[in-house]
């Protein structure tokens, strides 16, 4: 217990001693720390995320889709439509990168035969024939970004075929359908994330904000939209889905069937979320000092749980790819011409292909390779969103 | 409480109180009522400072948050002077309640709760001063300085965040923010308790000396009897959201009118070693303020309480000038005080 009947001169020289204290202290530390003091949230983020290895690496794989995605055409050797007859179910090809010790990366020709046993064709490689692999090779005319017309590739043959990853019934190169799937596959889960987003942020903070009736009814629909067994609820959403709709409409419909859903995981966490900083002090204080609900919403609480919008929806992700890959592998989802992971998935249904042609499943490692990436680096953004938790 | 037509007046609470329901299922059925504060009434002097004292829980808080118009009142009316003229502050919307909110500020308790770890100490000194459209820009980052230089902190250190600095520290940045708008009421809601016993007389002896050079009207709340002791003029004490008494605060240490001012007063820890006091330990706990005890809410709890102090709810009386007590036997009682230090 303080005396608070010490003399004020006392007090005065107690009180004195301490600002000189204060001063020599901040002065020592103006050089280096005066930094770390003025660090922002995001730099603290950034600097805790940075040091997750895992994290870090699932970043990189997911930006590396993306870019793929992105430079699809430029990167497949051939288009999505386009057949190789000639070619149908053929295993996936060795890249060889030495011809006559010289670096020139080489594929063989391919001589077609049957197996005399089962009747199943075979491509046996002929080590007399190399094909040596041509970059920046002319092929299949194409628009990059779906604007710039352009026809070069980034690697190809003259003659015969390059399929590093083998091709499907009809000859079309798996590699380039993969790549070009990818486009559809990883942007219907960020456009399914940032419609349920919008949905999720404003109907999560105005039940968290304000309350009373406005929760209650927001979390009761919450409770009935979860409460529908999903896959049943989407069967019958994009079957009322008209057959002779453009593909592009197909792919946005699906997109908000598939937010129809998730949009309630985001709203319960940022629920909380505000329900806890709606009774910090400091919301209190902005309130007294006569801010709107406005002000505190924009200035207070959206910037706080920013963070966590981010991190929800990195996680949110991989729930929107998979679902989009089991609805249409169920053929329920999009269906060819348009063409996704789930869509590739499909040729692969029966034990007979499993079995015969397994690299039809290919389009499945990469699904996986996705969501472990997304879910690597949405738990680091996790651990490093709040860094004022040690 | 009678019309005081005092021109000094600043605040007048009459019969103020507060219930809040206690809501229970789906269809958020009213089950019960806290009564968190019950039929307060007193005034305050411009320029004063009144200490309001009471253990956790007995509705100071909530208390100052209706004054500062928080939360809505049950009942009750809070008048505030505007210029001449007493306004009821409850009747107040839009442009003249933002108008109100420049004229009264809060000083919180938590130094950490009250300041939002993810805006520099310019963003949140500065942004009452952008909510009122007071000052932008180089006239914003000035009087900010100023302000931090009023309350001790070093104007270099504006761009940083409150994690860098002590709890006393970010008191003194709370203190600046509730200045900023220049108000004439500053509800202290127990701005010491959080902080180090060392660090407290510093802020203390800072709102004494702010007090005096802006004038200031202090309503300060606090659980410690000699925190209030030092810097109030008159003390309220508190009881289960009622007053108990209030009073001049040396009248009030002296000789206390109430049994639970005694108690209280009995549990002050004396500067001198010497002094030999009886500590009166209350029995039982606290009671259940959504069921409050019959008559006198301290009756449970009194060791003079007699069979009317059951049935009858005493009234706020003013037993002699300026001493207001609530007590059906506040004449008779000779109660212990105790004998309070030279004051500044």
């Amino acid at each position: 217990m303080i005396d608070y009947t010490m003399q004020p001169r006392r007090i005065r020289e107690l009180y004195d001693r301490q600002n000189l204290l204060d001063q020599s202290i901040a002065h020592r530390m103006m050089s280096s720390e005066e930094i770390a003091f003025a660090t922002s949230q995001w730099r603290m983020m950034w600097k805790k995320f940075i040091r997750n290895r895992v994290a870090v690496i699932g970043g990189v794989v997911v930006l590396l889709f993306y870019l793929t995605a992105l430079f699809a055409d430029f990167l497949a050797p051939y288009t999505l439509q386009q057949r190789m007859t000639e070619y149908s179910f053929m295993s996936p090809q060795r890249i060889h990168f030495f011809l006559n010790g010289r670096f020139q990366p080489h594929v063989y020709a391919l001589e077609r035969s049957r197996d005399p046993q089962t009747l199943m064709r075979v491509y046996v490689p002929d080590k007399e024939q190399p094909i040596p692999m041509r970059f920046f090779v002319k092929g299949e005319p194409y628009k990059l970004f779906g604007l710039l017309p352009a026809n070069r590739r980034l690697f190809g043959v003259e003659e015969g075929i390059v399929s590093i990853l083998g091709t499907d019934g009809q000859g079309r190169d798996m590699f380039s359908r993969i790549i070009i799937g990818s486009q559809i596959s990883l942007t219907i889960g960020l456009v399914g994330v940032i419609l349920s987003l919008v949905i999720g942020a404003l109907t999560g903070v105005a039940s968290g904000y304000f309350g009373g009736w406005v929760d209650n009814i927001v979390q009761r629909l919450i409770e009935i939209v979860r409460s529908f067994p999903p896959i049943p609820l989407w069967m019958a959403l994009s079957a009322a889905l008209p057959r002779h709709w453009p593909p592009l409409w197909t792919y946005f419909a699906i997109t908000v069937i598939l937010s129809l859903i998730g949009w309630t995981w985001l709203a319960r966490q940022l629920r909380g979320k505000v329900l806890a900083l709606r009774e910090e002090d400091f919301v209190m204080a902005a309130r007294l000092a006569g801010a709107g609900h406005g002000w505190i919403i924009v200035k207070h609480l959206i910037p706080a749980t920013f963070s966590h919008i981010i991190v929800i929806s990195t996680l949110a992700m991989p729930a929107m790819i998979l679902a989009e890959s089991a609805l249409s592998f169920l053929g329920l989802g999009l269906r060819p011409p348009l063409t996704s992971w789930g869509v590739l998935l499909q040729q692969a249904q029966n034990i007979q292909v499993l079995l015969l042609y397994p690299w039809l499943m290919t389009p499945g490692i990469f699904v996986a390779l996705s969501i472990l990436a997304f879910n690597f680096l949405g738990d680091g953004l996790r651990d490093a969103a709040d860094p004022y938790t040690v | 409480m009678n019309e005081t037509a005092n021109a000094e007046t600043i605040l007048e609470v009459r019969n103020l109180t507060k219930h809040f329901p206690i809501y229970r299922g789906f269809i958020r059925k009213v089950v019960g009522r806290v009564q968190a504060v019950n039929e307060v009434s007193f005034s305050v002097r411009k320029g004063e400072t009144l200490g309001i004292v009471g253990e956790s829980g007995c509705g100071k808080t909530t208390l100052g948050r209706i004054i500062l118009r928080a939360y809505t009142a049950t009942d009750g009316e809070v008048l505030f002077r505007r210029d001449t003229e007493m306004v009821n502050t409850f009747s107040l919307k839009g442009k003249e309640l933002k108008q109100l909110r420049r004229n009264m500020q809060i000083i919180f308790q938590d130094p950490f709760s009250s300041l939002n770890p993810r805006k520099t100490v310019m963003e949140i000194v500065g942004e009452p001063l952008l909510i009122h459209g007071v000052a932008r820009g180089k006239e914003l980052e000035s009087r900010i300085g100023a302000l931090l230089e009023l309350v001790g902190l070093n104007v270099k250190h504006m761009n940083r965040y409150p994690n860098a600095f002590s709890g006393g520290q970010r008191q003194r940045i709370g203190i600046a923010r509730a200045l900023a708008l220049n108000p004439k009421l500053v509800v202290c809601d127990e701005p010491v308790s959080a902080l180090d016993v060392s660090v407290q007389a510093q802020v203390v002896n800072l709102l004494e000396d702010l007090q005096k050079e802006l004038g200031l009207t202090y309503l300060f709340i606090a659980h410690d009897l000699s925190v209030v002791e030092h810097i109030s003029d008159r003390i309220a004490v508190m009881y289960l959201g009622s007053f108990v008494e209030m009073a001049v605060a040396e009248e009030l240490y002296k000789s206390p009118r109430h049994p639970y001012t005694e108690a209280l007063l009995s549990a002050v820890p004396l500067t001198d070693p010497h002094t030999r006091k009886v500590r009166i330990v209350l029995p039982g706990e606290l009671p259940n303020p959504s069921d409050p005890p019959s008559g006198c809410r301290f009756h449970t709890r009194c060791s003079h309480a007699r069979d009317n102090c059951k049935t009858d709810v005493p009234s706020w009386n003013e037993i002699s000038p300026g001493h207001w007590v609530a007590c059906h036997y506040a004449e008779s009682l000779s109660l212990n005080g105790i004998v309070t230090v030279d004051r500044k």
